[in-house]
Formats: structure tokens, sequence, C-alpha cells
């Protein structure tokens, strides 16, 4: 136990160290990941013989992170790319693979290991590409799109080649594995609900297992997550979002489908559910810190040993992985119309070799195909370009990009939508008149609420709204916040409401926030926290039936208007009056329990502005149209008489007749 | 330059802009004028609450004021109306002290929907639209301002298509910076049917 504790808080420190640093220094937290990896590794060697045990676990971090990417991918935007998908990928992958086969070829290596190598170092890193582009803002960008579909597609590709790889085996390497087998004869053999069926007995299990996923996923989720919400305890949904990640990762490896692409596609399927975003939050830590986890092992597995015996080979195999598949990539975006700045991103962030290169690197020694020491010197290799790819981005980011800025400026850019969302947080009978005006104009808001029926009566008509605290911080993140430029408060709780702008206030100043408060305490608490438009739910309503109410009386509908909108202007002037008084009177003692004394303080001050604004000469401003007075127009002297001697002008020949409709 | 610098008062009345193609480049040019204040009344008073103190400190503080507008049933639109009616007050613009305007020109830029032969005797709308604004000339004539004719663009429905604007923005542009050094003949152009057509002949220096 004690040693599991002693691993654990290594690991940890190395990464409480070195990503805050690698991040002050503008590399990103996944190089600073790696460099804790080196540093605990092999360079103190804290950590060592079971970096590989760890790094099974820490593949699960890919595992969720192809979840949380699936969460945001609905099935409509997955088919609107299919194209790229298919094209792009299947492009990239065969024309690496090609390459890479045939380079080997040259060096004759023969051409089953040439082949499989190839095949190793078409795929890239979909973890550090997909964090690297979230943590830069990189996703929209038509380079960043790009990337996202090639790497879905090496993803899925990954499946065909793990059972065609098998075929390649090797005869004198079998051999030698089966000599070696008869002399361990107790081989621990994983549980799997497919090994020995016949081929169309697998096929059955896998269409099987993917149906149950896509099916249980749309019907079954719904009915489970508002069972589990209505019991209100918060990590009971955190465990729910676990259950059905590890549950359905579970379900592929029992039938040897990836679990990475199986909970992509079961977060596909949830991502149109309402709980969305509460999943994608809950999720969102653990993938974080197993991914941090994962690169760690990348870093701590690195075999310097090796490494230095082959220095110069395995640096020159790494640079020229890079530079061959960035040239591949570069070749290919003409076919998909892919420029400028885009072209470089694309083709520098999937240069790299990736994390699956490591999987079917044990895979292919285990089936036989390489031999043992080929696949360490080039798990090194895989490592060492993972390891390189943050440069790649600061190339891009400090070099490449700057280049093209001013050709950037000159375009309008074309997701303003995108950026210029509102989130509305608590959609009661406030915040939906809110989200109706702002829907009806177009504009995308993104609607939270923690009442599960509240939620439930949006959907029946339609509004697409997601179940959610709104106070959570990771929540708010996977709303979008940071690229939001509204929320809008309008939770039934003050306290939470209060909370909620002081928070969002104080971490992302930029977002504008707009308040609903409840009552003129309730207003300059909000006010106090920073809301920038607040407000009082029921005073404008109120006045509007008291304007009924004088019209009732017989009062001029028209009178009626400018009174209401005059009590509107004292209103507001007096209200920003009394806060001042108010925090000058509750300095140091706010929430103390005086509310009745402050409140009469206010009635008094409001009253006092009232009788100076009809007092005194300034207040002349609330005054309406007035006549002048009677025979004023008798001392006129009529000097100036109005004339209007023109110039005659040419002008162009009257087409009179034209009378237009 | 031997003339001291003119403040200038844009007014702009326009109560659909998300559909103007003439007045918002316009307007937004003028903005980009130094020694102009541009006001955007529907924009500022969304509700007609205008606030008259605001308003006539506004005036006290410029030496030309200009109306923009898009001509609306032969006038104003309704919020520029509003601001006449509340700001133009008894003993501020007029009455016996009411001088608080006296010296400062006033014109009106406009955009009208006829082309240019509609708006003549033989026109359909009978009267030429200098003649049209006689009461916004009489307005200033009460209050002591000298009055301008129009800077007009007719036929604006299409001048985009029709390929005016760039000569209409850039006659705003000398219009305006001309009015700011002061170096518009006043004499010269009271005369005149519009001003733009004719930069070239009254602006003076």
């Amino acid at each position: 136990m004690t040693n599991y504790f002693l691993q654990a808080f290594i690991y940890l420190v190395a990464a409480v160290i070195a990503v805050p640093l690698a991040r002050r220094f503008g590399l990103g937290s996944v190089l600073g990941y790696l460099i804790a990896g080196v540093v605990i590794g092999p360079v103190i060697g804290l950590v060592g013989e079971e970096t590989s045990v760890i790094q099974h676990f820490a593949e699960f971090g890919v595992v969720m992170m192809l979840f949380v990417v699936g969460l945001e991918l609905e099935p409509k935007i997955l088919w609107a790319m299919r194209n790229r998908l298919m094209g792009l990928g299947g492009l990239q992958l065969t024309l690496t693979t090609a390459a890479v086969a045939a380079i080997a070829l040259y060096f004759e290596v023969r051409w089953s290991i040439a082949f499989t190598i190839g095949l190793i170092f078409a795929l890239s890193s979909t973890a550090i590409v997909l964090q690297t582009f979230n943590e830069k803002g990189l996703n929209r960008t038509d380079g960043g799109r790009n990337a996202f579909s090639v790497l879905l597609f090496q993803d899925i590709a990954v499946i065909p080649m793990l059972a065609f790889i098998p075929l390649l085996a090797l005869p004198e390497l079998v051999e030698q594995a089966q000599q070696a087998a008869t002399q361990v004869a107790t081989k621990h053999e994983e549980i799997s609900l497919v090994a020995g069926l016949p081929p169309w007995a697998y096929a059955i299990v896998i269409v099987a297992a993917i149906a149950i996923l896509v099916v249980g996923g749309h019907y079954l989720s719904r009915p489970l997550f508002r069972f589990v919400a209505s019991s209100g305890v918060r990590e009971i949904f955190t465990a729910t979002a676990l259950m059905l990640v590890i549950g359905i990762a579970a379900l592929m490896s029992l039938v040897g489908l990836s679990p990475a692409l199986g909970t992509f596609l079961a977060g596909v399927v949830l991502a149109n559910s309402e709980f969305r975003h509460e999943l994608e939050s809950n999720i969102d830590p653990f993938k974080g810190l197993l991914l941090g986890l994962f690169f760690i092992t990348v870093g701590a597995g690195i075999d310097f040993g090796i490494l230095w015996q082959d220095l110069g080979l395995i640096l020159g195999l790494t640079l020229g992985i890079i530079v061959l598949k960035a040239l591949v990539l570069l070749l290919i975006t003409p076919v998909f119309k892919i420029g400028k700045s885009d072209r470089w991103l694309f083709a520098l962030s999937l240069a790299q070799a990736g994390e699956f290169g490591f999987v079917l690197l044990s895979f292919t020694v285990q089936n036989h195909v390489l031999p043992s020491e080929l696949a360490q010197k080039l798990s090194l290799v895989v490592a060492l370009s993972m390891m390189l790819t943050p440069g790649l981005f600061i190339l891009f980011e400090r070099f490449i990009e700057p280049r093209y800025r001013s050709a950037k400026a000159d375009r309008e850019a074309d997701t303003i939508d995108e950026h210029g969302s509102v989130i509305i947080a608590g959609v009661g009978r406030f915040g939906q008149v809110i989200n109706r005006l702002l829907s009806a104009n177009g504009i995308k808001t993104v609607v939270l609420d923690h009442q599960i029926s509240q939620v439930d009566m949006l959907r029946r008509i339609n509004v697409k709204s997601y179940f959610g605290d709104a106070t959570r911080p990771d929540l708010l993140h996977t709303a979008g916040i940071e690229e939001a430029s509204l929320l809008v408060v309008a939770m039934d709780n003050r306290d939470s409401a209060v909370e909620l702008v002081k928070y969002v206030k104080h971490t992302y100043p930029k977002v504008k926030v707009l308040a609903r408060a409840f009552d003129r305490g309730h207003a300059y608490l909000l006010r106090d926290a920073g809301a920038d438009f607040i407000q009082k739910e029921t005073l404008l309503s109120a006045l509007e039936l008291g304007a009924d109410a004088m019209k009732c009386l017989g009062f001029h509908p028209f009178h009626v208007e400018q009174q209401k909108n005059t009590f509107k202007r004292i209103e507001k002037r007096s209200s920003d009056m009394l806060y001042g008084a108010w925090k000058d009177d509750s300095s140091g003692e706010r929430f103390d329990n005086n509310y009745r004394k402050l409140f009469i303080e206010l009635e008094e001050t409001i009253k006092a502005a009232m009788a100076r604004d009809r007092n005194d000469k300034y207040a002349m401003s609330d005054r309406g149209w007035t006549p002048p007075p009677k025979g004023y127009d008798e001392l006129l002297d009529g000097d100036e008489p109005l004339t209007v001697k023109r110039v005659e002008e040419p002008l162009p020949s009257p087409g009179d007749e034209q009378l237009k409709p | 330059m031997s003339e001291p610098q003119q403040a200038v008062l844009l007014l702009l009345a326009h109560p659909s802009q998300h559909r103007s193609e003439v007045n918002l480049p316009l307007f937004e040019l003028a903005k980009t004028v130094p020694g102009v204040t541009t006001v955007d009344l529907y924009g500022e008073y969304p509700e007609f609450d205008i606030d008259i103190e605001r308003e006539q400190q506004r005036l006290l503080a410029h030496d030309v004021v200009i109306f923009q507008f898009p001509l609306y049933w032969y006038s104003t639109p309704a919020i520029l109306k509003e601001w006449q009616d509340l700001v133009l007050e008894y003993g501020f613009a007029y009455g016996t002290d009411g001088n608080a305007l006296k010296g400062k020109r006033f014109f009106c830029a406009i955009t009208a929907g006829g082309k240019e032969e509609a708006y003549q005797a033989e026109g359909y709308n009978h009267f030429t639209l200098r003649q049209l604004l006689a009461p916004l000339e009489q307005t200033a004539s009460l209050t002591g301002m000298r009055y301008l004719p129009p800077f007009a663009l007719f036929g604006a429905r299409t001048a985009v298509e029709d390929g005016l604007m760039a000569q209409h923005l850039e006659e705003w542009r000398e219009l305006l910076t001309a009015l700011v050094a002061g170096k518009l003949n006043r004499r010269l152009a009271a005369k005149l049917e519009r001003l733009n057509g004719h930069l070239d002949q009254i602006i003076t220096g």
C-alpha cells in the first residue's frame, strides 16, 4: 500500500511542478506532462518497471477523451463531415503507409515488416493534438477541423488494422514464441466473448454490441439519468457517468473492439441529450488527469539505454518521419482546398506518430509480426515524435501563423454565431422569456437549469436545454463560458445567483453578465458582485399594470406612458444613488440582520429623491412638451421673413410623368 | 487656416438602420471626421424619452447643426419632429430670451426615394425638395440660424446598385471637412437648390 501512495505522490508532484511551469513558458500542458515523465523516469529513476502497468490504466484517459469528443459531435455534424473523414483520412493513411513502407523496402526490410511500420507511423496522436487544439482554441479553425477528421478516421482504422496485422506474422518469430510458450505454460489469458468464435458469429456479436450501444444510449440513457438526477445527489451522477464510460469500454473490449471507438460512438449518441453538459463536466476531470498520466508514462517510458545506443538512427528516423508525414499532409491539402495558414496547421499538427502506435507495436510483437528489438526502437521514435509535437505547434504559432495574419484580418470571420453565443442560467418563468426573445432573433443560446422538470417541459416545446447546476465552474466551462459573450443569470436561488455572478466576473471578466434581481436588496448584492445589467423582476411588469390602472381611471394613455417613463427614470437614477448610500451605510456589516432599518432608510431616500426631482431646476429634464406662454408671438418682429431665392439651375430634362407606385 | 474650427453636430434619425444602405454609411463616415459630433437619435432614445436638457447643452456646444434623415412623407421621421417639439423650447430657441441658436448654421442631409425629376413642379411630387423643407427653413429663420440648402441624394433605394455611393460619400466627407474648417461660403451656398453637385463652387480656399 505504502508503495502505491509513494508512486502516486511522485507522479502528482511531477505533474504539479512541470505543468504550470510549461504553461508559463507557453509550451502547453502536454509537453509539461512529457517532461515530468522524463524527469521522474529515465532521468532520476524514481519510477520504472510499473510504468507499463500504469500505462494501461492511463490509456483509459484516451478512451474518456474520445467520449467527450463524441459528446461534442452531434450525429448531424458527423454526417456532414463524412466526405472529409473518408477522403482526407483515407488519403492520408494510404499515402503515409505507402511512403513509409516504400522507404523501408528501399533499405531492404522485409515487405511485411515494412508494411506494418507504415501502418504504425501513419497514425497520429489524438491525445496530444486534441488537447493542444483545446488549449490554444484551434478547434474551430479550418485546419483544426480537418485535422480532427483525419484523427477520427485513424482511430476507426485501428480496428481493421488490429484484425489484419496477425496475418503478417513471421514464421520464424512464431516458432520462437511457441518454444517460449511451452516453457512458460501458465499464460494469463484475457477474458473475451469472441475467442474461438467462427467469423460469422464474431460479426454478429460485434453488430449486436454496437446496436446495444446505440439503441441503449438513445432510449435507456434518458430514463436512467432522470432517475439519478431526481435523487439530487451530485456524486451519484458522477458515478453514473463513470459507470457508463467504463461499461462501454468493457463491453467493447469483451468483443474485441477498440474501447476508444466504443466510447466515442456512445458520446455521439448522447450528444443530443439534455444531460450532455452535465455528463461532460463530470467526466472532464477524470479525462484530464488520466490523459496527463498517459503523457507522463510516455515520457517515463523512454529507454535512454537504447536511445544512446542508436542515438543517430533514432533521431534520424524521428525527424524523417515527421518531415515525411508533414509532406504527405501538405500534399493532400489542395485536394480538399485547405488554404493559407490552415494548411500548415493541418500538416504540422498531425506529423507525429501516436499513442495507438504503442498499442500496435505491442500488438505486433505479441503476434510475431515484428521482432521485439525493432519494436523497442520504433516505440522510442513514436515517443520522441510525440515529444516534439508541442515544438511543432510553437513553430506554427511563432513563425508560420504571423505571416498569414495580415491576410486573415481582411477576411470577415464567418463563425460569429459560435462566439456570440449566450448562456442562460435558469429558465424558469423569467429566463424563459429571455430565451424566447433571443432565439426568435436567431441568437444561439445555451440553456441550463437544475430542475429536470423544467428542462423536460422546455424540451417538449422544442427548446434546447440542458440539465445541470450552473454554479458549477466545470459545467459552465463545458457550456462554453470562455467563448460566450453574455451570461444571463435567472436562477431561482438568490445566493447562488450572486455567487455565480461573482465567480464569472472574476474568472471571465470579458463575459457580460445580465442578472435578474428579486428585489432591491438582491439587486445591490448582484451589482456588488459585478453584474453589468440588472433588472428587478417585478418592477417593469408592475409598472405596466399600474399604467393599466391609471388608464382605467380615465387618464390619457399618452400621459400615462409619459408618467411611467418618468417613474422609470427616477427609479433608475435614485437606484444609483441609493446603491451608494447602501454601500457606505452597510460596509463592514452588510450581511447583518438590519434589513428593516436599511429598507426604511432606502424609502426615505427615494421620497427625498422624488421630491428633489420635482422642485429643483435641474430636474427640468423630466419635463415633457410645454407650450409657449399666451401672446408670446406679439413680441416677434417680422424683420427676417422667409425668403427662398433660388438660382435657376440647369436640370436634366424632367421626366415628370414617371409616376411610380 | 485663418478661420476658427467649427464644431459640427450631426443628428441622425433613421428608424430601421438594419435596412439602411445610404444613411448608415454616411453616418459611419461622419464619425471618422474630426470635429463632427454624431448622435443617433433612435439609438439614444429608443423610447422617445428625449432628454431635453442634454440636447440643449449639445446644441449650445456646436456651431453647425445637421439633421440627417430619410425623407418620410415630405418631412422628418417621427423622432426628429419630437426632438424639435421638445428641444427647441420657448425661452431657449425662440421667444423673448430664446436666442441660444442664433448664428449657428443649419441644414439637412437627406435621402429621398424618388428620382430628382419627381421633385419638380411638373414631377409627381409637384414641389422641389427645398420647397418641401420650408417648415425647417422657417424654423431656422425663427430661431436665428443660418439656413443652408439640403445635401440630398435622390433615388436612394437604388443608389447602391446605380453606383452612386462612392461619389456621394466623397462629397459628404468634403462637405463635413469644409464645415469644420469654416471654409463653406454660406452666401453662395444659400441660394442653391442643394449643396452637393456644387461643392467646388461653394468651398473656399
